[in-house]
């Protein structure tokens, strides 16, 4: 967990320093992601708190290019890129997505044992209170007849998604690539997409977020949805943030039990959090009965369930084997 | 009709009808009273409302399950009060039922009221009341937030033009008539009144303007109240994914619309001495008005509870046993007992639509009618498909928050205040409009 918080720390810092240097002008795409540019000896003036963070003897800066190479240039030809320009193209490569992918996720229930991992990793990444949760651990049983079993479950990032319809001003959307997410600068907290959403994947900040005084400075990535800020939607958002620097979800990677596989659907593959292993997503849902929850609602999930069948860990909660009642 | 009254009689009729209509624009007996209490009740709103900004809609009963409370089932019935307006003056005007002629303009103000108010109710309801801009700004017309800002906007303008436009001769007669009136009053009738000297020209365009207007308002009243209803049946769950909404919502509307009326009409019978306007015949009527609606609204009611009853799917039978037999039974049976069977039975004797009986009933239909919306807003949202679990114990039910009672109670506030400046400033009945039944439109027009 503190290995969690230094990562988080220093991507703070990291957006930070981004947000005062850069291309005088924000050219979207990596470059930007990255914060830093070259500037082609345009002469801007000097900048006052570069100049001050800095001793006398560096007068030259390592920066990133556009193309991915680092390049060392000369301080005075370092322009600070104001905040809001810097977050616009944050929030617009956050809207647009990752060209070509079709992101979906696999959930084996039989591998589940409620362990609660891809919970607090969650919670911890998106900076969320308690009782809030992006993807959440239920104990399920479908008939008085049948086995309870713990099903996690994040957002379903649904192709034909209730949340999005309903929203009046664009504040939650689906990208290319499949991700649902939300843009907690523009919600206006009306909770239409709470009500129309039919698998309770959204929670509200009805007070002001966790963590709100650290988050303070912090810029808002619409792929992390950090900071929180009250008053506004959040949701799980399949760790847009992750994938974009190609690695899993927070929940995946923190799962002990294999739970989880994530991957490309137009790549056909998918790799399991904890194993790292790959296979092809169409075999895997083939080969074992894959399903999504409540199809006839019509609205697409593309998060996939593997039923709870040859289960590894016997169903146990508070002392119990069974539930009573605990279904809605 | 005219030559049938003698020059006296006709001239000692527009005398009492001035007497009586206008007297109670001068005298405020009890109004101070009335108005501190208003004050009172905006102050505990202002003051709620201020810690709900502050410490955010947490401060409310409302929580991640419940995401909608009071705050919702009060915008739902006051757009539904406000529904009143287009079926009084213009269904039944349009169908030339002329008994309405003096009860018209109470029901454009209980209109006006309630559906002015309508739009803050939902402001205060926002998380984020201060990015209200966003919604023009970057608003989508798929949503149906965006479809009820419209159409509720586009009533509000119609309902005004349709207070307004019959007002016109009445405040011309008002300005002659009314000896020491404040001075912003005179200039407020002087310049209100666009030069208006009755000709019979002036009283064809008005008629011509008061007849679109009567009929533009139809559909877009039916509007407001049916893309209400689909906020709620525009999701996939269940108790609200239905297709009976719309017109379910709009018969419940007429219910306490014309409620809130009988009410509206009793307090000013007694209160404006108006007894000889909102007579026992006028009383009656709308007892019979009353009782339609409400067996329309209890045919919807069969159809929205009796027919998943049957089926009993799954989720459907979670909802259905809650209200019939589980948390909100003592709710249910009683709004549904209270609020609308035992007054339709009442109401369908004579003796019960009589003025001080059917205000009583009234009170509770409208009562019943608030809880209704209550019923249709909280209950589904407690049963989502999946369970609610890994929460705390207050997400699992809801029941609101003094907070939430003050604040509502401050729309109700707002709308009576807001009803009762326009009684006192403006004349409460039409009059030319009782003279012109009279053939008395030369009497009403040539004084002085």
């Amino acid at each position: 967990m503190s290995e969690k918080n230094k990562e988080s720390k220093s991507r703070r810092d990291f957006l930070k320093t981004g947000s005062l240097i850069g291309l005088g002008a924000v050219a979207a795409g990596a470059a930007t992601y990255a914060g830093f540019a070259y500037e082609g000896g345009k002469g801007h003036p000097k900048v006052p708190h570069i100049e001050d963070s800095l001793s006398e003897t560096e007068q030259k800066i390592k920066v990133l290019t556009e193309n991915g190479e680092l390049a060392e240039v000369d301080i005075n030809s370092l322009a600070p890129v104001e905040k809001d320009e810097y977050q616009t193209a944050i929030q617009q490569q956050g809207r647009e997505g990752l060209a070509g992918k079709h992101w979906t996720m696999v959930i084996d229930l039989s591998k589940c044992r409620n362990a609660r991992m891809c919970m607090a990793a969650c919670q911890n990444a998106h900076h969320l209170r308690e009782e809030q949760h992006h993807i959440n651990v239920l104990r399920m049983q479908d008939d008085r007849n049948s086995a309870p079993y713990f099903m996690p479950k994040p957002c379903f990032h649904c192709d034909n998604p209730p949340c999005t319809k309903v929203c009046p001003v664009d504040a939650t959307f689906k990208r290319q690539d499949g991700i649902v997410l939300i843009d907690n600068e523009r919600c206006i907290g009306c909770r239409f997409c709470i009500a129309a959403c039919p698998y309770s994947a959204r929670v509200f900040n009805w007070f002001e977020p966790k963590e709100v005084e650290g988050d303070d400075d912090l810029l808002y990535n619409v792929e992390l949805n950090v900071p929180q800020k009250k008053g506004t939607i959040s949701k799980c958002l399949f760790s847009a943030d992750r994938l974009r620097e190609g690695k899993l979800p927070y929940c995946v990677s923190a799962c002990p039990n294999g739970v989880y596989y994530f991957g490309d659907l137009n790549e056909d593959t998918v790799t399991n959090g904890t194993s790292g292993e790959t296979v092809r997503f169409s075999e895997l849902i083939r080969d074992n009965a894959g399903y999504t929850i409540m199809p006839e609602l019509g609205t697409k999930p593309r998060v996939y369930y593997l039923p709870a069948k040859n289960r590894l860990f016997p169903f146990q909660f508070e002392g119990k084997t069974t539930l009573e009642d605990e279904h809605i | 009709m005219s030559n049938s009254l003698s020059k006296e009689e006709a001239k000692s009729k527009i005398d009492k009808y001035a007497a009586d209509i206008l007297r109670p624009m001068q005298s405020h007996g009890g109004l101070e009273l009335w108005v501190m209490l208003l004050a009172l009740g905006l102050i505990m709103y202002v003051f709620a409302y201020f810690i709900q900004l502050r410490d955010g809609l947490g401060v409310t009963a409302m929580r991640d399950y419940v995401s909608w409370g009071v705050y919702i089932s009060n915008f739902v019935f006051f757009v539904a009060v406000s529904l009143v307006g287009m079926l009084i003056s213009a269904v039944l005007g349009l169908l030339k039922q002329d008994w309405i002629k003096p009860i018209t303009r109470v029901a454009e103000v209980v209109a006006l009221g309630f559906v002015m108010v309508a739009g803050l109710v939902i402001v205060n309801d926002m998380g984020r009341p201060d990015r209200l801009m966003n919604v023009f700004i970057h608003g989508r017309i798929q949503s149906p937030i965006v479809w009820d800002i419209t159409v509720i906007t586009t009533y509000v303008t119609i309902s005004l033009l349709l207070f307004y436009l019959p007002l016109i001769p009445d405040l011309a007669f008002a300005k002659k008539r009314l000896k020491n009136m404040p001075v912003w009053q005179y200039h407020l009738f002087n310049i209100l009144s666009l030069g208006w000297i009755g000709t019979p020209e002036q009283y064809k365009i008005l008629h011509k303007g008061i007849r679109l207007l009567a009929i533009l308002i139809i559909p877009v009243a039916l509007a407001i109240h049916t893309v209400t209803s689909w906020l709620f049946a525009a999701t996939l769950r269940p108790g609200w994914d239905t297709t009976i909404f719309g017109p379910y919502f709009v018969a419940g509307a007429f219910v306490a619309g014309a409620a809130a009326v009988v009410i509206l009409m009793y307090i000013l019978r007694v209160n404006y001495k108006l007894k000889d306007y909102f007579t026992d015949f006028h009383f009656d009527k709308m007892g019979q008005l009353l009782v339609l609606v409400s067996l329309v609204y209890l045919y919807f009611n069969l159809n929205e509870f009796l027919v998943p009853a049957y089926k009993m799917k799954d989720a459907d039978a979670v909802h259905l046993h809650t209200l019939f037999s589980g948390k909100y039974a003592v709710l249910f049976w009683g709004v549904q007992i209270f609020g609308m069977i035992i007054p339709i039975i009442m109401m369908l004797f004579r003796r019960f639509r009589k003025p001080a009986w059917l205000a009583g009933i009234a009170v509770f239909v409208l009562i019943g009618a608030w809880l209704k919306r209550v019923i249709i807003v909280i209950p589904t949202l407690l049963h989502p498909h999946l369970p609610i679990q890994n929460v705390p114990e207050a997400f699992h039910q809801y029941f609101p928050t003094w907070i939430e009672v003050f604040v509502t109670l401050g729309s109700f506030v707002m709308a009576l205040g807001i009803i009762t400046a326009l009684l006192k400033i403006f004349p409460v009945i039409p009059i030319w409009e009782l003279a012109e039944e009279e053939g008395l439109t030369e009497e009403f027009e040539s004084y002085e």
